[in-house]
């Protein structure tokens, strides 16, 4: 199988979707001449002209508008927003009608739109570059969130999210571009969505992580491993919505305790929605209360220090599950 | 020429501020120092220069992502915002903000702003205080040709001339927005076009002479002060550093005759040339002042370094304010 880095994995899907469909094109800022701000789409423009490869203006609520009025006409457009804190501008339009439409108009309606953007933090940028909300997209009934840790699902559910018929929230994290993996070169390589990955076995806990912060899980239970000889089971959620909490049931069935690792906030976040569900639904099996190893409850700092300890890090995970044990 | 020496000095010293102050943070950020993104304003000087040496400290403004310049111009100072390029304790922010998000309240600048687009509004909301408590002052908003396509700034351009407010519009039309040139990101040429959509004057300037700009501001300005309300005034500018950090040439977007070119218009030297012309000042004179800015701006630097990173206790602090409940 071939190796890509996670930023070639997302290009490859768009160019396999650009040939399979011809209804599929791309919109977003410097996405064309410029290759992206993350160069995922570099070389795109070359290959399948301006009419397919759009580079617009900076205007995101007319860019994902534009991407919501071409898919109720029968197009497969995917619109990129750079980061998930711009994204904010097109609000409206995600939650207002990209998510609501097919409802309100009993059916009638579908928004097949694919809007792709980055978050994570830790490049010193500040406040307003810096966030990570999937939790907050999760919220809305309508949208599909999906949050790949690793180049060959980063290709997996792009393909998939251009074969929804609802608006796919695709977001990428900003550590992960460069990352390296083994990418099935299949045309028809699908990932499902609403499949959890076990991405390591284990049997006294179960860290429970997506996107970048899958990686933090990863790594604690490596240290818990070798420090402390106990044994993690890795979840890596992939999708927020539609979201797989049977896999993480049916491990907190072996494991009993539980933790959630993102780099969102914690209060009103998407680590404490898997905790309601666990306890609604798993409650007899639970040994201790679910732990949530989440982003400070501030804005993202610019110094590097204070950044740094707004973050997660593996060993906030390590020492929430020993407190637990 | 009817204008005061003082006058004419005082427009030089600003831009040689700017210019020193980004030249060597440029340098800083090339030799790992600084960290973040920098948007270097120099190219651009003449634009922050000729507005702001009308202003006074109860006039405000509302900057940018590319902010350095305009806090410089109006009054700000070396030491703090290197130490907050540094992320010290004794930064603007304190190490909180960096480069992007800077603010000065004494000295009425409303802050820079990394999202783009996100000044327009908020200056009519400063203006409007001006014109309810009948100060005379005025609000200046600097955005890109970029920004112009964003809907905050129709929004905020509609509310301006409806409610008469006491704002000017500057918009630095440097050609790109990021990396996408002017004709790949709106149709029209003069973005001063837009003003007449909303019933307020716009006004052309080249951006490169600082009278000019210095002029046409001033009537602007004036005009606001009057209570006869807004104008758009663009000026047509050149960034000759690249959009983030300094390398300017050999960049895929832009041609180097095109940087050269735009370099023979450097509006320092023009300016220098114009002030020797007049005998406003002798060479002698203006060296003599940009070897004290440049010896302010190296005090400026070894107090940044000097300086504590904040405490690991600043994280969780001002989130909220906490005068006032
Ligand atoms: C809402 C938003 N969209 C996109 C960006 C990314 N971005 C930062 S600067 C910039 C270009 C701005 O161009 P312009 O307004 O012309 O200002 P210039 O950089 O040329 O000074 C873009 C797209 C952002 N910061 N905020």
């Amino acid at each position: 199988m071939p190796e890509l880095r996670y930023r070639d994995a997302l290009r490859e899907a768009l160019r396999e979707e650009l040939i399979r469909d011809d209804r599929v094109f791309l919109m977003g800022e410097d996405i064309g001449a410029y290759g992206g701000s993350y160069a995922v789409t570099r070389g795109l423009l070359d290959e399948f002209g301006r009419d397919r490869v759009i580079d617009t203006p900076i205007a995101e609520s007319g860019i994902v508008g534009a991407g919501i009025g071409a898919a109720m006409a029968g197009m497969r457009p995917m619109v990129e927003l750079m980061t998930i804190n711009f994204s904010f501008l097109a609000l409206d339009q995600i939650v207002n009608s990209a998510a609501k439409l097919h409802y309100m108009s009993n059916g009638q309606i579908n928004v097949p739109l694919v809007i792709r953007m980055a978050s994570g933090g830790g490049s010193q940028l500040g406040a307003t570059h810096s966030h990570s909300l999937e939790g907050l997209y999760a919220h809305f009934p309508g949208l599909r969130v999906v949050c790949p840790s690793t180049p060959a699902d980063a290709k997996g559910l792009l393909k998939r999210a251009f074969r929804d018929e609802n608006t796919t929230i695709f977001i990428e994290h900003t550590a992960l571009y460069g990352m390296r993996g083994e990418v099935p070169d299949d045309p028809d390589y699908l990932i499902e969505f609403g499949k959890a990955n076990v991405l390591r076995e284990g049997t006294d806990v179960t860290i429970v992580g997506y996107s970048g912060s899958t990686w933090q899980a990863v790594r604690a239970a490596d240290m818990l491993e070798e420090q402390e000889g106990i044994s993690a089971e890795v979840i890596d959620l992939r999708c927020l919505r539609p979201l797989d909490i049977d896999t993480v049931i049916a491990s907190v069935k072996k494991t009993n305790r539980a933790v959630v690792v993102e780099d969102d906030w914690q209060f009103g976040g998407f680590a404490g929605e898997i905790s309601a569900q666990l306890m609604e639904q798993a409650f007899d099996w639970l040994d201790a209360p679910v732990a949530r190893v989440c982003g400070k409850d501030v804005p993202l700092p610019y110094n590097r220090n204070l950044e740094f300890a707004a973050l997660p890090s593996e060993e906030d995970v390590v020492e929430a599950v020993l407190a637990m044990l | 020429m009817d204008t005061d020496r003082d006058t004419l000095i005082d427009l030089y010293l600003r831009m040689v501020r700017i210019r020193t102050f980004e030249e060597q943070a440029g340098k800083l950020q090339e030799a790992g120092k600084v960290p973040g993104a920098l948007h270097l304003y120099v190219g651009e000087e003449a634009v922050a220069s000729g507005v702001m040496s009308h202003l006074s400290n109860e006039d405000q403004i509302t900057s940018t992502h590319r902010g350095h310049g305009h806090l410089v111009a109006k009054g700000g100072d070396f030491k703090k915002m290197f130490a907050e390029l540094y992320g010290r304790e004794t930064g603007y922010c304190r190490g909180k903000g960096g480069s992007m998000h800077i603010s000065d309240l004494d000295l009425g600048m409303l802050g820079a702003n990394g999202i783009v687009g996100a000044g327009p509004p908020i200056a009519i909301g400063a203006a409007f205080s001006n014109k309810y408590r009948k100060t005379r002052n005025v609000t200046c908003c600097f955005f890109g040709d970029g920004a112009s396509n964003e809907g905050t700034f129709h929004e905020a351009a509609n509310m301006a001339a409806l409610y008469r407010l006491p704002v000017v519009f500057v918009c630095e039309n440097n050609g790109f927005g990021e990396f996408t040139r002017q004709e790949r990101h709106q149709a029209i040429q003069d973005i001063a076009d837009r003003a007449s959509g909303y019933g307020m004057p716009g006004v052309v300037v080249d951006g490169m002479d600082v009278m000019a700009v210095y002029e046409a501001a001033g009537e602007a300005i004036e005009r606001a002060r009057r209570g006869e309300g807004p104008t758009l005034l663009e000026c047509k500018t050149y960034r000759f550093f690249d959009h983030v950090g300094v390398r300017g040439m050999g960049v895929v977007y832009r041609d180097d005759s095109e940087v050269i070119e735009w370099r023979k218009r450097d509006p320092l030297v023009l300016f220098e040339a114009r002030l020797l012309e007049m005998n406003t000042a002798s060479a002698g004179e203006l060296q003599q002042l940009r070897e004290r800015v440049l010896f302010e701006v190296e005090e400026a630097i070894a107090f940044a370094e000097a300086s504590p990173f904040p405490a690991d206790s600043a994280l969780l602090e001002d989130v909220y304010t906490v005068t006032g409940g």
